[in-house]
């Protein structure tokens, strides 16, 4: 009877001793939508995993080119299942079969990026990238000569709108005939036709090309022709080097480890998470040497601007048809960016 | 001159097509072994994870049922098509617009209950699909279209409508703008059975599995199918009336996907939104040539593939495999089964001296 109670005190001891001091094991999976060698969204998700297996204690593994909807949920259910402690998921599309995968795996932390779903065990997060898109939307405005900017879009979905209005506005600013040409591809990834996309704006005279696509088509399209262009998720230099100014880029490697170092440390709490360039979440590649001192040094001013507080979205906004939207000096709340469905003045395109 | 001769077989092999096919499944996981072993994963702990991922536990056996359950139901309906010798490669815009149908009968009636707003979203459901069969077929027997491309190309169509409505008047208002549809009612909502995974739409495929069984072998018009399948001349010569077997076959082939694309809305998603394409309608053709159409055989290919599909996912996640992985295999199976199909309808001869003509 003593002996026992001695053993357990000695166990608890030795148990409340430890246990602090070694990191807990954590096993952290990652759900990509496409290939991480897309060069693109999903690449970048992956360098921030690769970032986490610097942390002691963390192991990671990832499965990619998971299509959104019940694919995902069951690949969500079986990481839950073999134990793994935190779950990101990094497409839209993933929300609501992670909202149910969590609700039955209420001891895992899920993560997910870019929705708007949360629950007690399921968290949200995203960038401002349209922070970073402002800025290379002043680079393209300064750049371009047929005033005509063409923008392969994905989805007409609020992340993708409100990347062109601020690209707009970014190019206004410095340019106030710039106008932004949009054509939807309805794909986030495929090299082809993103490609053929970027053209068809070539045709009707667009001399910079931007993107929000996941491949490097585009790049390669305004290459061939001879004009410049704005990559997006990592720097595409190496794909386009004679037309590549600059790229809106993410960088999720802090973000990811300061997540698994809450979870670790027993801080983390759900909650919804949409940081940008002050954070350093997103961020702009190093501009090309075709830009203008005088330009690179304009943007720059206006990314310490923004980091300390400069809002992008500030009225006066109009529509397309000259609508105002946004009265002067107000600023956009987080709500009204997150629904974004209607274009800017200067943006040539529908939001159907 | 050879010494080796290929000569058709009199009989049908019967159980030695078992041992053909289990030999080419053989032959395919031996070259993904190789295939593995470039990549540097250990073959047999890679091959040993796939299977593990696709069948080793009741999850899993779970999962792969759940996947296979369009499939099936899709392969189902391309194989009857097939049967007549009609090519149906529509079957992934008549899931679309099943999908369309039933969704939009479960927004329609939203206060409902399940026994009214599911048997109307799974009539719209059939109606919408088998409408979209019945176009190209049509097309074929009054202006001699060809219905590969017609069917191909209106699959475009279909999913452009489908992306019309959730991007446009369907849109949930709550959803931020993203494409989506409100979730659909609890009584338009088909069922898990139990506590399983898997709902009740399993159900429905057996028993249209078994009724398009009994219907292929036991009525008047499955036996007419058969007959204008092996030869449309003798059919017409015989009295069969080939114009309206076609449209019949090419409704009801698109009616099964469209079974396909309501459960996929209903049971698995509980909405329609664009990701409900997940190519089924394409995955369904290679499944009825492996099953050479058979319903029993497509029940066990599409369980199979699905579990090959589950599988990869947890080889991916173990081993770090990349994804195109998935997609050699299957490849690697179709190629080599297709390929077996050699010996179970034709023998080798070895010639033991040259023959005198």
């Amino acid at each position: 009877m003593r002996l026992s109670r001695i053993l357990a005190a000695a166990v608890l001891g030795i148990g409340l001793c430890v246990s602090p001091v070694v990191a807990k094991e954590m096993n952290v999976g990652f759900i990509y939508v496409s290939p991480i060698g897309d060069a693109g969204w999903s690449y970048a998700h992956d360098q921030g995993r690769l970032a986490l297996e610097e942390m002691d204690g963390v192991k990671t593994a990832y499965v990619e080119a998971v299509a959104e909807g019940p694919d995902s949920e069951r690949v969500m259910q079986n990481m839950a299942r073999k134990g793994y402690d935190i779950i990101f998921a990094t497409s839209f599309g993933y929300m609501d079969p992670m909202l149910k995968v969590a609700k039955q795996f209420p001891d895992t932390v899920f993560m997910h990026c870019s929705g708007f779903k949360t629950a007690d065990n399921m968290g949200t997060y995203f960038g401002r990238m349209y922070e970073a898109r402002y800025l290379s939307g002043m680079v393209a405005g300064a750049m371009t000569k047929s005033n005509t900017i063409g923008y392969v879009a994905a989805f007409p979905i609020p992340e993708v709108i409100r990347g062109i209005n601020a690209f707009a506005l970014g190019a206004q600013s410095l340019n106030p005939d710039a106008t932004v040409r949009v054509v939807w591809t309805k794909t986030w990834y495929d090299p082809a036709t993103e490609k053929e996309a970027a053209k068809s704006l070539l045709d009707v005279g667009a001399d910079v090309i931007a993107q929000h696509q996941d491949s490097p088509g585009p790049q390669e399209a305004a290459q061939e022709k001879g004009v410049y262009s704005i990559g997006y998720n990592s720097d595409m230099s190496a794909f386009a080097p004679n037309a590549h100014l600059t790229a809106p880029i993410w960088n999720w490697g802090p973000y990811y480890k300061s997540v698994v170092k809450q979870v670790q440390d027993g801080t983390w709490k759900a909650g919804s998470s949409w940081t940008g360039l002050a954070e350093g979440i997103v961020d702009l590649s190093p501009m090309s040497d075709m830009v203008p001192k005088d330009v690179q040094d304009k943007v720059m001013a206006k990314k310490e601007a923004i980091k300390g507080g400069e809002k992008v979205f500030v009225g006066p906004l109009q529509d397309q048809k000259g609508v105002e939207k946004v009265g002067a000096g107000v600023a956009m709340s987080d709500e009204e960016l997150l629904g974004m469905t209607w274009f800017v003045q200067g943006v040539i395109g529908t939001t159907e | 001159m050879s010494l080796l001769r290929i000569v058709r077989r009199q009989e049908p092999l019967g159980w030695g097509s078992c041992l053909v096919l289990l030999a080419a499944i053989g032959v395919s996981l031996l070259l993904s072994s190789v295939v593995l072993l470039v990549g540097g994963t250990p073959p047999v702990e890679g091959i040993a994870a796939l299977f593990k991922g696709a069948f080793g536990s009741r999850y899993a056996l779970e999962d792969a049922l759940v996947k296979a359950t369009p499939i099936f139901l899709c392969s189902l309906g391309v194989a009857l098509a097939f049967k007549l010798q009609v090519w149906n490669i529509g079957a992934e815009g008549q899931f679309a617009l099943g999908a369309v149908g039933a969704s939009w009968m479960a927004l329609s009636f939203p206060e409902a209950p399940a026994f009214v707003v599911l048997p109307l979203m799974i009539a719209m459901a059939m109606l919408a699909g088998g409408l979209w069969g019945l176009i190209p077929a049509v097309l074929r027997q009054k202006l001699k279209t060809n219905e590969i491309i017609v069917t191909l190309m209106m699959n475009y169509i279909a999913i452009l409508i489908l992306d019309y409505l959730v991007y446009g008047i369907w849109k949930d208002p709550t959803s931020y703008g993203f494409p989506m549809t409100a979730q659909f009612s609890e009584s338009a909502i088909v069922g898990k059975i139990g506590s399983t995974n898997f709902s009740w739409g399993l159900v429905h495929c057996l028993v249209l599995g078994l009724l398009l069984w009994v219907f292929l072998t036991y009525s008047r018009l499955g036996f007419e199918i058969k007959a204008s399948g092996d030869n449309v001349r003798a059919a017409r010569y015989a009295g069969i009336p080939y114009d309206r077997l076609v449209m019949l076959v090419m409704a009801l082939s698109g009616a099964l996907a469209a079974w396909a694309g309501f459960l996929e809305a209903s049971a698995t998603i509980n909405r329609l939104q664009p990701t409900i394409m997940a190519g089924y309608g394409y995955t369904a053709i290679v499944v009825a040539w492996l099953a050479r159409l058979n319903p029993f055989y497509i029940a066990v290919a599409s369980f199979l593939l699905a579990g090959l599909r589950v599988g990869v996912e947890g080889l991916q996640l173990d081993l770090q495999v990349p994804a195109a992985f998935g997609g050699i295999v299957e490849g690697l199976i179709l190629l080599t089964v297709l390929a077996g199909g050699l010996f179970t309808s034709y023998r080798i001869v070895f010639r033991t001296r040259p023959h005198e003509y």
